[in-house]
């Protein structure tokens, strides 16, 4: 009995070492890489901006030799669906299933919101690769959640700058009424009249009502020198050919952050052309790194890259610039957060910097539809920070 | 609001009311007729919008396209409802909802494979391109006139089909007693068959003429849905003439409600349809 107990516990411990040596082996494993989270649209509406977005942050880890700082990546990848029912599940799959290192998401505000949230309590790294919702760099900001896109505020802002200086001086503003569009129209109003000019009437309807004949109505009714909308997708498509269709076009010039006319101008069938649009990123900016990401994307994905593409780009500028700062072994978040704050990042888009609550301080470009392209013909606003009101991070 | 202005919001809500009728009118007939929810109606409309988008880009013209197109949706819808729709007829309301829920998550992958996701415009036809001017800075596109124009020609064509024709006595009596206007030696199947096909067409043919305006994008059908249920409830279910009366009430809600309440446009409509229903709960004509 004895002889046959001894051999037992020969074998439990010899199982346990065994398992110790493979444990030990597989975190040495992970001690090489890095886990990426991946939490984006694949599906919906917003699918092609997912895959936008995959492609930037793909090309980025390929052109490195497939690691980043030294690391082998290795993705977790969850289709958000742009659910923000689903969100805050979505998220935890990755980060306590998965043990994600970092989280990369998302395109929709809703869908990012949940996640910084899942992101501020698991303390989980988060680089949100285009939500332009004003509170994820502003009240929820968090050393750990970091932006590489642009807050509503910033396009918006920019423009207002750019419609004083055009000379008008009553403008009507027209978006949906939902939050990014709010915030657009809030950032578009404290430069414009911060420079002399006044809102007359903001004009919201619901999302995604596209009906927007009574607008077009009540603007030519209110006669201002100028409009100021916030639409973007299918919606802006038909608020332009609406807008022109009215004759409004002719009299009343039309300004709008660039959402508007990116991806749309096709679809519009020519109505866009000419329309003035600010926004972060342009076509025909001429940069050694804009030019070389360019022709390495249509390499790779034979298709021309978008802004979204050069958002999640950066994302992997930005994780690579942290991890390549941080101490080799296993993934030390505190070091890597810091490097990753005080980078700055060579863009497609211009070379930015991020603010003290982790959002983009870049240049926002002047832009003239002409056919199919967004070409730049200025800078409205250079190195333009996000006010991050609200913001703990910023005292 | 000036005169003019009010005038113009008049014909805005107009137009808005006409080309919801369109889209309502065939679920209308789908529902009150066959007794089917088709949740799928919206589809229709966004598979009309498409085929106008391949379709004039093939041919270069969208009349030609809409000629081609109202056939290929008839035919479409005929073949559905051999396939699927007919073993529906003797189901519950649940299995119905079931199936046309299935048929929207498969046309909109349909879509995302063969078209993509992206955002695309119809060009409107060049007879139909100018605007007529209306104030010192609006004027007014001549193709919404005309679409309102082929709306009330629609009208006038179903009430006459429904109501002075033998197909359309038929279609009456068949959605009254299925049995016995079989056993009179009716082809139930057949006149079924035809009803629904008509009302994809209607959708279908909604979509197209729509497709100039709305641009086509992924999704269209959901938002038509929502509304032509609403439309179709506040008229009583399976009434043309009452889809009429209560797309024109929606058009004009939601036209005004902009303009007079803005703050709570999205309700306009809703708030519509609950007075309707307190008032009459079958809806303003209910079937007879």
């Amino acid at each position: 009995m004895v002889g046959k107990d001894r051999k037992l516990r020969l074998a439990v411990s010899a199982l346990g070492l065994g398992l110790g040596m493979l444990l030990a082996q597989g975190a040495a494993e992970a001690a090489d890489k890095v886990k990426v989270g991946l939490m984006l649209p694949y599906t919906g509406t917003y699918a092609s901006l997912g895959n936008a977005i995959t492609n930037g942050f793909k090309q980025y880890v390929a052109e490195q030799g497939g690691k980043l700082g030294g690391r082998e990546v290795e993705y977790f990848v969850v289709d958000d669906e742009s659910d923000a029912a689903k969100a805050t599940e979505n998220a935890n799959k990755l980060v306590k299933r998965d043990n994600v290192d970092v989280l990369v998401g998302t395109v929709h505000s809703g869908v990012a919101l949940a996640m910084a949230k899942v992101a501020r309590d698991s303390k989980t790294l988060l680089i949100i690769p285009n939500a332009g919702a004003d509170e994820l760099t502003g009240p929820l900001c968090a050393a750990n959640v970091f932006r590489t896109s642009f807050s509503a505020w910033q396009p918006a802002h920019a423009m207002g700058k750019v419609v004083a200086e055009r000379g008008h001086k009553n403008v009507v503003t027209l978006s949906w009424k939902y939050s990014f569009g709010e915030q657009s129209v809030a950032g578009f109003k404290e430069a414009f009249e911060q420079a002399g000019g006044k809102v007359v009437k903001e004009l919201y309807l619901p999302f995604p009502n596209v009906e927007f004949q009574p607008f077009l109505t009540e603007i030519a009714n209110l006669k201002p020198d100028a409009v100021f909308v916030f639409f973007s997708g299918a919606g802006a498509a038909k608020f332009v050919k609406d807008y022109e269709a009215s004759g409004l076009k002719a009299n009343l010039p039309l300004y709008a952050p660039g959402f508007l006319t990116d991806g749309t101008l096709d679809a519009m069938g020519g109505a866009g052309e000419g329309l003035l649009t600010t926004l972060h990123y342009a076509d025909g900016l001429d940069n050694a790194k804009e030019k070389a990401f360019r022709s390495g994307y249509v390499a790779a994905y034979k298709i021309q890259p978008d802004v979204f593409a050069v958002q999640g780009y950066d994302s992997a500028q930005l994780l690579a610039a942290g991890l390549s700062k941080a101490p080799a072994g296993a993934f030390d978040k505190e070091a890597v957060m810091n490097a990753m704050s005080a980078a700055t990042i060579d863009s497609p888009r211009g070379a930015f910097t991020l603010s003290k609550a982790n959002n983009p301080v870049q240049d926002i470009y002047l832009r003239k539809a002409e056919g199919s392209q967004n070409k730049v013909i200025g800078v409205a606003a250079a190195k333009l920070a996000d006010p991050a009101r609200g913001c703990k991070l910023m005292k | 609001m000036d005169f003019t202005s009010f005038l113009i919001q008049i014909l805005n809500a107009l137009q808005y009311g006409l080309l919801l009728f369109l889209v309502a009118s065939g679920l209308t007939l789908v529902f009150g007729i066959m007794g089917i929810i088709n949740l799928a109606h919206g589809s229709f409309y966004m598979i009309g919008a498409y085929l106008a988008f391949a379709l004039s880009s093939l041919t270069g013209n969208l009349m030609l396209a809409i000629v081609l197109g109202i056939p290929l949706a008839f035919g479409f819808g005929a073949l559905l409802e051999r396939l699927l729709f007919v073993h529906l007829y003797k189901r519950d309301h649940l299995q119905q909802v079931l199936l046309t829920y299935g048929l929207i998550l498969i046309f909109e992958e349909l879509r995302s494979l063969t078209v993509g996701d992206d955002v695309h415009g119809v060009a409107i036809p060049e007879l139909f391109s100018a605007s007529i001017a209306l104030s010192e800075n609006l004027s007014y596109p001549v193709y919404r006139l005309v679409i309102s124009v082929v709306c009330i020609a629609l009208a006038a064509g179903l009430w006459w089909l429904m109501q002075r024709t033998r197909l359309g006595m038929m279609i009456r009596a068949g959605s009254f007693n299925r049995e016995m206007v079989q056993s009179l030696g009716v082809n139930i199947d057949m006149l079924y068959r035809t009803v629904f096909a008509l009302g994809v067409a209607l959708a279908a043919l909604a979509g197209m003429l729509a497709a100039p305006i709305s641009s086509v994008y992924p999704g269209m059908g959901g938002n038509v849905l929502i509304i032509s249920f609403v439309v179709v409830v506040i008229g009583g279910i399976g009434s043309v003439w009452g889809a009429l009366v209560a797309a024109l009430l929606v058009g004009f809600a939601d036209t005004f409600g902009t303009v007079l309440m803005p703050d709570l446009a999205g309700l306009a409509v809703y708030l519509l349809m609950a007075v309707v229903l307190l008032w009459r709960p079958e809806g303003i004509f209910r079937k007879g």
